[in-house]
């Protein structure tokens, strides 16, 4: 049984979005991670960027694969997680903590509204 | 419907992740490919290595036959040694790399890799016709009533015995399987059933692989499951499998080699016997060791902190006029050295150890080097 927070929102393609105000954090799911397993590089965007929601905009490296990571959402990174660079184990053990990906501010929060719900989720992988 | 080995229901057992392994369904990982990995390298790793293929070819012509189709020298195995060799075609190209043990003096066990049996058995029997004395050879393919684990690490020594300990009242004074040597083979009881021990592997650590019946072989993987459980032992999948030959530099059959690819161009001119008379493929390799090749297999490792390397991904030279000069065949994050490295094929005046390379990762160059084999070196204690 993989950790769904019940005060998150989810994406089909298993990332994960926590809201704060109008800044939204962005990680994988434990789900995911478990998957994957063994995280050995993470690839974030540059500040700055500007992305659209289900655009690929980061990489997460496992020994055996390199998986792309879609935005669930539009608008400006203001943040990356540079110790997720340093030590891409935190994708593991972390996930929904200190395995955080990017800070994103967010251009149109009725996006959210299209993302799936923690119940939705847990039932897309099947838990 | 995917392959399965006897230890499938093994590998069910320990939760291992079974993927699609060409046509087998075998376990990538149990725990994490980095865990099983360091497990190897500090204590001990067990594999499944039983989709691997046996063919056994006997008589009082086999070892000529052998060496008519191998690069290697057989005429210098004893019984009770293995030599890794290759199969060439007419044009060098490589057929497979295979490990070949005398186990009997007209008796050769040949270990071949699981993606190639049927090619290796269709190649030796196509050229059975063509060996001057026929009779004297017989060749049989037991890939399916043997299976194989391979249990590989520092600490295999201190328990290897346990596993398969030698019955007081032998009828020779058989030696126990801590004493064999690097590629000896012999032949050991485990329960009703007689079965073949090599220190042999391909992880560049101490360690045997065992080559049991197929009905065998799983009291076999539990019974060095237990052994080497209070030494750190660890169940391991081919994940680890692939990381640990690659710090090695050690060829992976459809990676480094293929029928497109000579032992001298892979760097493995050291299994080539030139000089032990004709075989399949003798000219080409003699000329190209005369000569020189066009492409050299090299290994690498990154020297820019990034992403792993991974097979197919472009190479360029380095420095002004920098222009892609071959493909990553090879590539995985090392998990002893904690960076990028890999093998490649590469013009040869950029096989020289030290040569800068990029490597060209998503559209971007990153900055690597050619290193000599083995890419990881256990450090020695002074």
């Amino acid at each position: 049984m993989t950790h769904v927070p019940p005060d998150l929102k989810y994406a089909k393609t298993h990332e994960w979005v926590r809201l704060s105000g109008d800044t939204a954090v962005v990680g994988i799911t434990d789900h995911a991670q478990h998957e994957l397993t063994d995280v050995v590089f993470v690839e974030l965007p540059t500040v700055g960027r500007q992305v659209k929601a289900g655009e690929a905009c980061a990489v997460v490296e496992s020994v055996k694969t390199a998986s792309d990571i879609y935005s669930p959402v539009s608008g400006e990174i203001v943040a990356v997680n540079k110790a997720a660079e340093d030590n891409p184990a935190l994708v593991n053990t972390e996930p929904y903590g200190g395995g955080w990906f990017y800070k994103i501010k967010l251009s149109d929060p009725s996006e959210l509204n299209n993302l799936l719900s923690p119940e939705s989720y847990t039932a897309q992988i099947g838990q | 419907m995917l392959k399965r080995t006897p230890l499938f229901a093994a590998h069910q057992k320990l939760g291992g992740k079974l993927i699609n392994f060409g046509g087998w369904e075998m376990p990538v990982q149990y725990t994490s490919i980095l865990d099983e990995h360091q497990a190897v390298r500090t204590a001990a790793g067990l594999f499944d290595i039983s989709h691997m293929g046996e063919v056994l070819v006997s008589g009082p012509d086999a070892e000529t036959f052998l060496n008519q189709t191998l690069t290697n020298d057989a005429r210098k195995l004893d019984v009770g040694r293995g030599q890794y060799t290759l199969m060439c075609n007419e044009r060098g190209g490589a057929i497979d790399d295979l490990y070949a043990y005398r186990v009997g003096s007209f008796d050769f066990l040949l270990i071949v890799n699981a993606s190639r049996i049927e090619e290796d058995v269709a190649w030796l029997r196509n050229q059975h016709p063509a060996c001057a004395r026929r009779g004297g050879v017989e060749l049989k393919n037991v890939s399916d009533a043997f299976g194989a684990v391979a249990v590989q690490g520092p600490r295999v020594k201190e328990f290897i015995d346990r596993c398969f300990p030698r019955p007081p009242g032998s009828q020779s004074v058989a030696a126990p399987a801590s004493s064999l040597q690097k590629n000896d083979l012999d032949l050991f009881e485990f329960g009703h059933s007689m079965v073949h021990v090599a220190r042999t592997g391909y992880t560049g650590e101490d360690g045997f692989e065992v080559i049991a019946p197929a009905g065998t072989i799983e009291a076999i993987w539990n019974k060095i499951l237990e052994s080497g459980q209070p030494f750190g032992l660890k169940p391991c999948g081919l994940g680890a499998r692939d990381t640990l030959r690659t710090e090695m530099g050690y060829p992976l059959y459809g990676h480094e080699l293929n029928e497109a690819a000579t032992p001298i161009e892979a760097g493995l001119g050291f299994f080539v016997a030139l000089d032990k008379g004709e075989f399949v493929g003798r000219a080409v390799l003699a000329e190209q060791k005369e000569k020189g090749v066009s492409k050299k297999c090299v290994a690498f490792k990154m020297t820019d902190k990034c992403a792993p390397p991974r097979p197919n991904y472009p190479v360029w030279s380095a420095g002004t006029g920098a222009k892609p000069i071959g493909e990553v065949v090879s590539g995985t994050q090392s998990p002893s050295l904690g960076i990028g490295i890999g093998m490649a094929y590469v013009p040869p005046q950029f096989a020289k150890a030290g040569t800068a390379i990029g490597i060209e990762i998503r559209g971007k160059r990153f900055a690597a080097a050619v290193v000599s084999k083995p890419i990881y070196r256990k450090p020695t204690t002074r």
